[in-house]
């Protein structure tokens, strides 16, 4: 019973997919394999940063990650975060994990965020791909851009949150989800 | 390729964990199942969400709604296409390159790439579970207002 509430969103869309077999084979048959492929793409990346997760949570003290990103690391904490958000390729949804991992582990909001923002454009193993892609000049822009708005950003929104959702937020991150 | 790098290190994290304790390299294992199958329904439901959405939006019909002369609806298109898809970068480039090539100006194509990894609407329940609803939707809306400023960047100097 609980499993069907869990997966209650899957169920309906799967049931949607059903339909649109049924009104549109071909669409229908291209919706299955575009959403094996995207299971696919998930089970690559999701399960390896998971375990990453898993051990850095074990093994990492909150002293050090509060030295490396909390509140008083300063600049170094600015650069660990530039660092492991390029650092990683893959979607969004990977860094997540991370993202709240961090807080957990004490980082500083903003600092987080940045990680976001870093992880969402300044991608370095995407940076030759991007720039054989789209040009030189486009991949530079692009990052030059991002970098600085991003950070803006970053304490943009922790100035921004309120003192309730920040409790929230860092008390969610210390439970195991 | 990313997959590989990532399962590497994870392996190579896991023999060194184990060789320095059973017990905590066991522990973490736990902690990460059960984080993986916590996200698991929400996981499933983006993906066949995707699978449906671009089943009905191909790369062709996305080239002729921003192709050429555009414009600003055109970027507008892009934006909105961008924080929905789910397009992995390794797809979303070669898609520009072509986009660009079908006669796609740089600030839609621009518009697009940016909006790909940086805003999620399909991973906003995702990211809500994580982070709190305020903080995913502020997340969102700030990094698109970022995606923005960089299509109008482009659209000066290129």
């Amino acid at each position: 019973m609980n499993l069907l509430q869990r997966y209650k969103f899957t169920l309906i869309l799967t049931a949607v997919m059903v339909g649109l077999y049924i009104f549109n084979e071909s669409a229908g048959v291209k919706a299955f394999f575009l959403t094996l492929d995207n299971i696919g793409q998930m089970l690559a990346i999701l399960p390896a940063i998971f375990i990453l997760v898993g051990l850095l949570d074990v093994w990492v003290p909150k002293e050090t990650m509060v030295k490396l990103m909390g509140q008083e690391s300063g600049f170094k904490g600015i650069f660990i975060a530039l660092f492991l958000g390029s650092a990683a390729a893959g979607p969004l949804y990977g860094a997540f994990p991370i993202a709240a991992l961090l807080l957990k582990k004490g980082a500083r909001l903003a600092y987080v965020i940045f990680f976001l923002g870093a992880w969402s454009s300044t991608k370095i193993p995407f940076i030759l791909f991007e720039s054989a892609n789209l040009g030189l000049k486009f991949t530079a822009i692009h990052i030059g851009v991002s970098i600085p708005s991003y950070l803006l950003i970053a304490y943009l929104i922790e100035k921004m949150t309120s003192k309730y959702t920040m409790t929230t937020l860092y008390e969610k991150a210390q439970v195991d989800m | 390729m990313t997959g590989i790098a990532f399962y590497s290190i994870a392996l190579m994290g896991l023999l060194a964990s184990f060789i320095m304790d059973k017990n905590k390299t066991k522990q973490a294992l736990v902690k990460a199942w059960k984080s993986f199958s916590n996200i698991l329904p929400q996981v499933f439901a983006m993906m066949i969400f995707i699978g449906i959405s671009l089943s009905l939006l191909d790369p062709i019909t996305i080239t002729r709604l921003i192709g050429e002369e555009s414009g600003v609806l055109g970027i507008t298109i892009s934006l909105i296409i961008g924080s929905i898809a789910m397009i992995p970068p390794f797809i979303g480039f070669p898609l520009g390159a072509s986009l660009l090539e079908g006669g796609a100006g740089y600030p839609q194509v621009a518009a697009l790439v940016s909006t790909l990894i940086a805003v999620g609407v399909i991973t906003l329940p995702v990211e809500i579970k994580y982070f709190t609803k305020e903080m995913a939707i502020t997340r969102n809306l700030l990094f698109f207002l970022a995606c923005i400023l960089f299509t109008l960047i482009i659209g000066q100097v290129m």
